[in-house]
């Protein structure tokens, strides 16, 4: 980036430009994006406190080990780095889209604005299905001496230790048909759900094949408020950024900012859109990664 | 036409070459991907090897933490553009972030002294919290502690 020898002649702060040869509307932006980090980061302080505060944590890597078809096969980070190239690739095909912009082509700016609203409508789906899967779930969890199917919700929360098998053992005496018969079918048996609700508890456990039963203890109820709240928050700035960048791409189409003669426009939706982005590199490090 | 007059309020504009521009973006977008993908190898490691000492875990939990650190950099000074703006507004907007600094460090190690004071005057908290059967990483594996009872954290 070769900045002009004029540079050092300027008396920036002698009035008539901007001491920051920035345009006030992308300047406040880079404001508005520098409060919003605060805001992302005390969430995210928060969720470390309490954290920090517990003998227990939930390991990532065992929580989000779903992919979508993939049915019960683990597959600990999969589906979240999908998320992540998403996004990133996103990112990129904005920068293009906002060069495109400086050069005043209209074609090639409503060309990578498009592919930009198709990665963050992906992202968004990834997301929702997630979401979905966790709250939805149905995890074998121990739960005051017999066993219960959950999902991870803001109130319970699945992913505590593994639970021992004698304890195990004592709780599926302890837990209703209905149970029973959901994790024979879950370990394997071949029953309809039908046939299995109608056999009596002790035939349930002689089919339920404790090798594949992975039985946890409840783990921190703080996880899932923490979960859904910033990974929730972080959707919103996703789907608000969609939103912008679809008025973007109408306004271009609309020849608004050619009008203008300028599309300094698509800059600020732009600098919004990386900010998604890089909040997500923190949101993936602090829920995923560690 | 190569560029527009952007606005009144702007002196001079970066100039760049379209093919300079591709190259930069071009090895951003590959540095970005493979951190990720040192990240998530480093994250799958620790999930593969359950018997890793503390220690070590924490040691790769710092270098994830660091290499996040770089990916921010990259994303804020190369696709944001801050790097070629003027100093005195990068600075704006850099100095203020300091704070996080003592955010991040007072916050956690409040929630850090929260635990040690809870286990120190609330036998029962820790007896029912800590890792019996031994979570990778944990400090207090050795100490083995009664039968938990679940869903008292």
């Amino acid at each position: 980036m070769s900045t002009p020898a004029t540079v050092h002649q300027t008396k920036w702060w002698s009035g008539g430009k901007s001491p920051f040869n920035l345009e006030y509307g992308k300047l406040m932006m880079w404001y508005f994006l520098m409060s919003d980090a605060f805001t992302f980061g005390a969430f995210l302080i928060s969720y470390g406190t309490i954290r920090f505060s517990q003998n227990f944590w939930p390991d990532p890597n065992v929580v989000f080990s779903a992919f979508p078809g993939a049915g019960h096969t683990q597959l600990p980070l999969a589906f979240v780095s999908v998320m992540t190239f998403i996004l990133i690739i996103s990112s990129v095909t904005m920068v293009m889209a906002v060069h495109a912009g400086h050069k005043g082509d209209k074609k090639g700016v409503i060309k990578w604005l498009v592919w930009t609203i198709i990665g963050g409508l992906a992202f968004l789906g990834c997301q929702a299905w997630e979401w979905h899967h966790m709250i939805t779930g149905a995890y074998p969890t121990l739960i005051d001496g017999k066993i219960e199917l959950i999902g991870q919700t803001m109130a319970a929360n699945p992913w505590g230790e593994v639970a021992t098998a004698a304890d195990v053992t004592k709780a599926l005496s302890n837990s209703s048909v209905e149970t029973l018969a959901a994790l024979a079918h879950q370990t394997g048996a071949t029953e309809s759900h039908s046939q299995l609700l109608g056999m009596s508890a002790e035939e349930l456990i002689a089919k339920i094949n404790t090798a594949e039963l992975h039985v946890r203890e409840k783990g921190p109820v703080a996880f899932g408020g923490y979960f859904f709240g910033i990974t929730g928050f972080h959707g919103f700035h996703v789907f608000s950024g969609v939103i912008i960048n679809i008025v973007m791409l109408i306004m271009t189409q609309k020849n608004v900012f050619q009008n203008r003669g300028h599309y300094l426009m698509i800059e600020k939706a732009g600098l919004y859109w990386h900010f998604v982005d890089l909040v997500w590199v923190f949101v993936f490090l602090c829920f995923y990664l560690i | 036409m190569d560029h527009q007059s952007a606005s009144s309020e702007v002196t001079f504009e970066h100039h760049i070459s379209d093919a300079e521009f591709k190259q930069r973006v071009k090895k951003t977008t590959i540095l970005l991907s493979v951190i990720t993908v040192i990240e998530l190898g480093i994250g799958l490691l620790l999930y593969a090897w359950p018997g890793a000492s503390y220690l070590v875990v924490l040691m790769f939990k710092g270098a994830v933490c660091i290499l996040t650190l770089a990916k921010a950099y990259y994303i804020v000074s190369v696709f944001m553009h801050l790097g070629d703006e003027i100093r005195n507004m990068i600075m704006t907007i850099v100095v203020p972030l300091l704070l996080f600094i003592w955010f991040i460090a007072a916050f956690i190690i409040d929630g850090n002294s929260y635990k040690n004071l809870r286990n120190t005057y609330d036998l029962h908290f820790k007896e029912t919290t800590t890792p019996v059967h031994g979570h990778h990483g944990s400090p207090h594996q050795e100490e083995p502690a009664a039968t938990p009872e679940p869903g008292k954290q």
